[in-house]
């Protein structure tokens, strides 16, 4: 490509196009969720280890994000939310996210697993797999419970921790797995219920377009009932205690109690006050993972005097 | 239009090198501390915790 071209275009891509390309939103989560799965696991790490591999799990997350960017260019040009992002709107090269998104997932597995073990660093590269060839390339365009699966992608990263630690998976791990696995299906119905986006048009079968709005409020429901028990399944296992069980039971509670005020309106009474319940409901779903992982970390450090824990 | 010496797309790309460049200066201090924590943590006849752990 000649500097004349480029000139034209008067837009070649900047550093943050690309970092933009790794989803730093999502990788925070990523970050923050794998750092407790880390932390409360019974087996010591050195910290400079648990920094360098919560690192490279971050940075496995950011790779799949490129991928996925790289494989729904299409359907990212079509949607007003996501038609600013680097690929459609031409800044970067579809074939660049690409290359970039498997360079660094070669290179995060790789280090995860030299840096931890390879248990873990298999278990990042499997995530990755799943995120983008089973639920980008696979499911999501042919399934209305897409998000149900893209939300397990979502929950492996705090048992990749708990893997760096333990170097393996036990009942704790999963329970933070099923947490945020039934979490992600309310919290993304919930926006789909607002946010109106042309899911149609970009032929993605979000629930909301193949069985109605009113299905999705109940399935939103449905969804957040059969969360509680795992929440305080969590609360009553090795790595909960007393303030993980209070966490629990405030926040199920509350959550429950959204869900049902989302399932009982119908979309006149949600259009009336512009879908107010349904965005303090996502809002609070945010605020809901948020607060039970970090009571995880108060639990586990209030172990460490010797109180806390069961 | 009037040529400057620096155009704006010299500035983007100068970031963007910045960047790289600090990407991998970055990296190598990571593998260095990797390696001190390594090294110093192995004890002659015991294997690094994770991998005591996976025993």
């Amino acid at each position: 490509m000649s500097d004349l071209s480029a000139i034209d275009r008067g837009r070649e891509a900047g550093f943050g196009d690309y970092v933009q390309l790794l989803k730093p939103r999502v990788m925070s989560l990523v970050v923050f969720t794998a750092m407790v799965g880390l932390i409360v696991a019974p087996v010591p790490v050195h910290p400079f280890v648990a920094f360098t591999a919560i690192l490279f799990i971050a940075l496995g997350g950011g790779a799949s994000g490129a991928l996925n960017m790289w494989y729904d260019a299409d359907i990212d040009r079509v949607m007003r939310r996501t038609a600013s992002r680097p690929i459609p709107s031409g800044r970067v090269g579809a074939g660049e996210a690409l290359g970039l998104g498997l360079a660094l997932s070669g290179i995060s597995c790789v280090m995860l697993g030299l840096a931890a073990n390879w248990f873990a660093g298999a278990f990042l590269a499997f995530t990755i797999f799943f995120y983008v060839v089973v639920y980008t390339i696979w499911l999501k365009r042919t399934t209305p419970q897409n998000i149900v699966i893209g939300g397990a992608a979502g929950a492996f990263p705090p048992m990749i921790g708990w893997a760096v630690a333990t170097g393996g998976v036990s009942l704790e791990s999963l329970l933070m797995f099923a947490l945020i696995f039934m979490w992600t299906p309310p919290h993304f119905w919930a926006l789909a219920l607002f946010m109106k986006d042309d899911y149609s048009n970009a032929g993605v079968p979000m629930l909301t377009v193949t069985h109605g709005r009113a299905a999705t409020r109940r399935h939103i429901l449905a969804y957040t009932i059969l969360l509680a028990p795992f929440a305080l399944a969590l609360a009553l296992s090795s790595i909960g205690g007393p303030v993980v069980l209070a966490t629990a039971l405030v926040l199920n509670t509350l959550f429950v109690l959204g869900a049902l005020r989302i399932a009982r309106r119908d979309e006149a009474a949600a259009g009336a006050d512009r879908y107010k319940a349904e965005r303090a409901f996502f809002r609070f779903s945010l605020v809901y993972l948020f607060l039970h992982f970090a009571a995880l970390l108060v639990e586990r450090s209030l172990m460490t005097f010797g109180l806390g824990g069961w | 239009m009037a040529i400057h010496p620096e155009h704006e797309l010299h500035a983007r790309r100068r970031g963007r090198n910045l960047g790289l460049g600090l990407v991998l200066g970055a990296f190598v201090a990571l593998i260095f501390g990797l390696s001190l924590v390594k090294i110093s943590h192995l004890r002659e006849g015991k294997l690094p915790a994770a991998a005591e752990a996976q025993k």
